[in-house]
């Protein structure tokens, strides 16, 4: 018996779950109201605009594509986000969600849309800092150490969710607004805002954040040996954990600011993932970016489908599917 | 003249107003098994973490292999020093040869991208180690004893000129006990890997250690080949507690027994308490 090398796995997982993603991408750009077929949106994806009804052709390329662009980077990005915070404190409980973070940056995300900012890079800069100051708020009240515990991790987020949610409230009641509505959609979670030239931004500004996790995934599994037998294998920490951070916490912002808070995915994923293909980061990133996007594409397809009329936000579905999970591993960890 | 492969003069180290280390001085020679015993806070930790870069002292120097241990990168002593940990880290369901691959890290790249003699020297170590049939488990579903085994393979994977054991046995049974520091023995002998171990248990340091050393809140009560340090002097004074000490019958090896306080009277009229 020999254990495959690196590359090997990782190449078999990558093939696995682009396959995955590509599917999940012709399901999302083909499914919708106006109901196309699977041949039809073949011959729409494959010939010039001039070949098929032109309607057909500016909502397959200029609604449901973007659409699901974003969905997959968005899905990646909060992955990613589960996947570096359950490392970084060592809880396979953690997630940006639950503990907070992205409660934080929805207050950030929410003055600066009052403010009447551009998303980006205005909403994402005030979304930015609200993360940071939530994550800095989770330090001073567990003094780092403590996070480790499940049960102090999980009153923290809690505690920290509940402060956020009023405090959004406490905004949305002192600004009578008729962007209100807007808001509380997007409090659940919402792709629907998407269109070309946003999803380029968020592109640029996510894709060099996996990349940048990916060359630290060796660190990463190193850290889940414990903070000090990852030194004396030879790891900054301090680097690392910084890094790390301010990382994800930009990636989380980012996405926040576009789609509001969007739930569990950053559980769902990484178990299953850790699940189907073991706790080795090297792989996991890759996996969370390619399996995260397509169950983004795939719950947004919901979203927008379930409905007869209209649709509803995504993370509705997300956290139908994440909180049974969460209450399983939270039973069977006990 | 054998050469010192740690060198260690007036450390001194801190957690803020507690005390951890105090002028601590010693040295440990090319293929010691060094054995550091001692009362619980008496800094037996502490002392492991400086040398394994974990901590820095605030005051003294420290020397590993004859260069400043400042002077390392954490790659570069990290290809020098492994560490056993207390306890191995079982919150994520990582393989036997997951874990002990890891140990290769100082010696790759940024991604540690292991190559097929990195995948050899995962074998040879837990072949030596007596968990190459535990290679595909995962470390969270074995024993206490084999996941130390596990662990000291990671360590041997390194490639390290020294091994640093915290307290290996603490959590054993007696059979793990003997299994572990067997092990240690043979590493020192046919690896020629230099052993520094912490441990509570003074009779399995009087066995295997050549050099003691005893610390108490932080200080220095003795150091030296075990029959100078395991006297009822320096014991009493390290632990506070009466002792009795006198040979094993296995050998020339002191045997030290807890003596509880009804004991005490008969144990001063047999005369090998001195009072």
């Amino acid at each position: 018996m020999e254990s495959p090398l690196l590359l090997k796995r990782l190449f078999r997982v990558s093939v696995l779950l682009l396959i995955l993603l590509i599917a999940a991408v012709f399901f999302g750009i083909s499914i919708g109201s106006t109901g196309s077929g699977i041949s039809e949106t073949l011959t729409t994806l494959f010939s010039g605009p001039e070949a098929t009804d032109p309607m057909r052709h500016t909502i397959i390329w200029q609604v449901r594509f973007p659409r699901v662009i974003l969905a997959i980077l968005v899905g990646a990005a909060l992955s990613l986000g589960g996947l570096v915070f359950q490392a970084l404190l060592r809880n396979p409980l953690a997630e940006p969600y639950i503990l907070g973070i992205s409660s934080g940056s929805g207050i950030g995300a929410i003055i600066g849309i009052l403010a009447g900012l551009p998303r980006f890079p205005g909403v994402s800069a005030t979304a930015f800092a609200g993360s940071m100051g939530t994550l800095l708020l989770l330090f001073v009240m567990s003094s780092g150490q403590t996070l480790l515990k499940k049960d102090t991790l999980l009153l923290s987020g809690v505690m920290v969710n509940a402060f956020c949610a009023a405090l959004i409230t406490f905004l949305m009641s002192i600004t009578q607004d008729s962007r209100l509505h807007n808001i509380l959609f997007w409090l659940m979670g919402d792709l629907s805002a998407a269109d070309l030239s946003q999803v380029g931004i968020v592109a640029i500004a996510l894709i060099p954040c996996f990349v940048l996790l990916f060359a630290l995934s060796n660190s990463m599994n190193l850290l889940l040996m414990g903070r000090e037998l990852a030194q004396t294998m030879g790891l900054n920490i301090k680097a690392a954990t910084l890094t790390l951070l301010v990382a994800t916490s930009f990636m989380v912002s980012l996405t926040v600011s576009f789609c509001g808070p969007v739930g569990f995915v950053g559980l769902v994923m990484p178990h299953v993932l850790r699940l189907a293909f073991g706790p080795d980061h090297r792989v996991l990133v890759p996996a969370c970016i390619f399996g995260g996007g397509a169950y983004m594409v795939l719950c947004d397809l919901l979203a927008r489908t379930l409905p007869d009329q209209g649709e509803m936000p995504a993370g509705v579905i997300t956290a139908m599917i994440g909180v049974p999970l969460f209450i399983l591993l939270l039973k069977r960890s006990g | 003249m054998m050469k010192n492969v740690i060198n260690a003069r007036q450390l001194s180290y801190s957690y803020g107003h507690l005390r951890g280390l105090e002028d601590v001085s010693f040295s440990v020679q090319q293929g010691d098994f060094f054995i550091i015993i001692g009362p619980n806070g008496s800094g037996k930790t502490t002392l492991l973490k400086c040398i394994s870069g974990i901590l820095r002292p605030r005051t003294g120097r420290l020397e590993i292999l004859g260069a400043a241990v400042q002077a390392y990168s954490r790659k570069s002593l990290a290809r020098s020093i492994a560490l056993v940990p207390q306890t191995a880290p079982v919150d994520f369901p990582f393989t036997v040869t997951e874990v002990v691959l890891m140990g290769r890290s100082p010696h790759l790249g940024i991604l540690g991208v292991e190559h097929q003699q990195d995948l050899e020297r995962a074998r040879q170590a837990m072949d030596f180690t007596g968990v190459a049939s535990l290679a595909h488990r995962r470390l969270d579903q074995l024993s206490g004893g084999e996941r130390q085994r596990v662990m000291i393979a990671r360590a041997i994977c390194q490639g390290p000129r020294i091994i640093l054991l915290d307290e290996p046995t603490a959590s054993l049974d007696l059979a793990h006990q003997v299994r572990v520091m067997d092990l240690m023995e043979r590493l020192r002998h046919e690896k020629k890997v230099t052993i520094l171990m912490s441990s509570h248990d003074i009779n399995l340091a009087a066995l295997y250690g050549n050099r003691l050393m005893l610390l108490k809140e932080g200080h220095v009560v003795s150091i030296g080949p075990p029959a100078e340090v395991l006297t009822f002097q320096t014991l009493e004074a390290a632990y506070g507690c009466p002792l009795l000490v006198d040979k094993s019958p296995l050998g020339d090896f002191q045997r030290v027994t807890l003596v509880p306080q009804k004991f005490i009277d008969p144990a001063i009229k047999a005369g090998i308490r001195r009072p």
